[in-house]
């Protein structure tokens, strides 16, 4: 698999950025919804980096973080990881709950389901973007959460990949938002299991065994 | 001049005091600490998965328990420590995300462990401490000065062993 990361040619490459770029667009929309205010996202990056690299694309390994994480079933499965830096998760939350001001670094029950919700809704949004142009069905699993440090929590997509290899194939927008006074920064990963790559190459006609 | 060494996911480095060894944020990783106290030298490995035998040649080593772990201690017995004398220390290995899954990536922290004190065991290293599961990350640091294995977590405190 390491390998056929690393001869994975620039159409191809541009492919997936593709596809990346869509899905993002669909997501910000959707979350522009969501939080009433201006989404701003970077072009996607795809890139092909060595597994021990990708928490340090989340500002370093220690980084306090909250993940929505989901699996993606069908044809072509793979692991979305939706992150935002804690403050970040904050700042969106009490957003939607219409809180003013926050007294403690505790979510409640129902902060929980709204930042899942989110991600939820992320996720949906490329995976759409994802099956419109492979014309593969793909279903997200049901949103799990967690806030820890960064390396903690892509442990779970990174060790999968690690069976097979030593790279990833990480397609990674970063969004933002002028909340008045704060701001919103997030991250969005789509990783694909091994072999779930190739699937989609085919399905797009720019796979090359040659 | 103390250094602070820092220990990748999926790699492994060894010091001498007055170093320091880190690893930042562990998840289901395991991060296996080994000291000789009379030398004050010691190791620091920071593994993602139990076993290597479904890996090919020439991946890294320093991903699996069970290469990671004899590399680890023919480098410090390298730098001058003494075999016998080796102790081990273990920290991670926890579940990040909680499923109802019986899928075995997602019980990866605890297989680590279990992997990480059999192989401990085989190579006649001594388990001295050890803090791992739960479903928090940590970040490790071994202190060669002292031997002390420290580690911090956002919100379960930080402790010595």
């Amino acid at each position: 698999m390491s390998d056929e990361l690393l001869r994975l040619d620039a159409l191809q490459l541009d492919a997936l950025r593709e596809i990346g770029n869509v899905g993002a667009g669909n997501a910000a929309t959707a979350l522009s919804q969501l939080i009433n205010r201006r989404i701003e996202m970077s072009v996607p990056k795809v890139s092909v980096a060595p597994i021990s690299d990708v928490p340090e694309l989340v500002g370093g390994a220690e980084a306090i973080v909250a993940g929505v994480f989901l699996r993606v079933f069908g044809k072509a499965p793979g692991s979305i990881m939706f992150i935002l830096p804690r403050e970040s998760a904050y700042v969106m939350v009490d957003n939607l709950m219409g809180r003013v001001e926050r007294d403690s670094l505790e979510l409640t029950e129902m902060d929980e389901s709204a930042l899942k919700e989110i991600g939820n809704i992320v996720a949906g949004a490329y995976l759409n973007a994802l099956a419109h142009f492979t014309q593969i069905t793909l279903l997200p699993s049901i949103p799990h959460l967690a806030i820890d440090m960064a390396g903690a929590i892509l442990s779970i997509i990174l060790t999968a990949l690690g069976q097979v290899g030593d790279y990833a194939l990480v397609i990674e927008t970063e969004f933002s938002a002028d909340m008045g006074n704060s701001e919103i920064k997030g991250h969005f990963f789509l990783i694909p299991d091994p072999g779930s790559l190739n699937t989609i190459l085919n399905a797009i006609g720019v796979w090359n065994d040659g | 001049m103390a250094d602070t060494i820092k220990v990748a996911m999926a790699d492994l480095k060894v010091g001498r005091a007055p170093d320091t060894l880190i690893s930042y944020g562990l998840g289901s990783c395991v991060g296996i600490a080994i000291y000789d106290s009379t030398t004050k030298i010691g190791g620091l490995a920071h593994i993602m998965l139990p076993n290597s035998t479904q890996s090919r040649a020439g991946e890294n080593n320093a991903k699996f328990a069970d290469t990671a772990i004899p590399i680890l201690i023919k480098e410090v017995v390298r730098l001058g420590a003494i075999h016998s004398r080796l102790v081990a220390k273990i920290a991670g290995g926890s579940q990040m995300f909680n499923f109802s899954s019986s899928n075995d990536i997602m019980r990866i922290g605890e297989r680590n462990a279990e992997a990480v004190r059999a192989i401990l065991k085989k190579e006649g290293l001594r388990l001295i401490a050890e803090d791992v599961g739960g479903t928090y990350g940590r970040t490790v640091e071994l202190i060669l000065d002292t031997g002390v294995y420290k580690i911090k977590t956002i919100d379960k405190g930080c402790k010595n062993m």
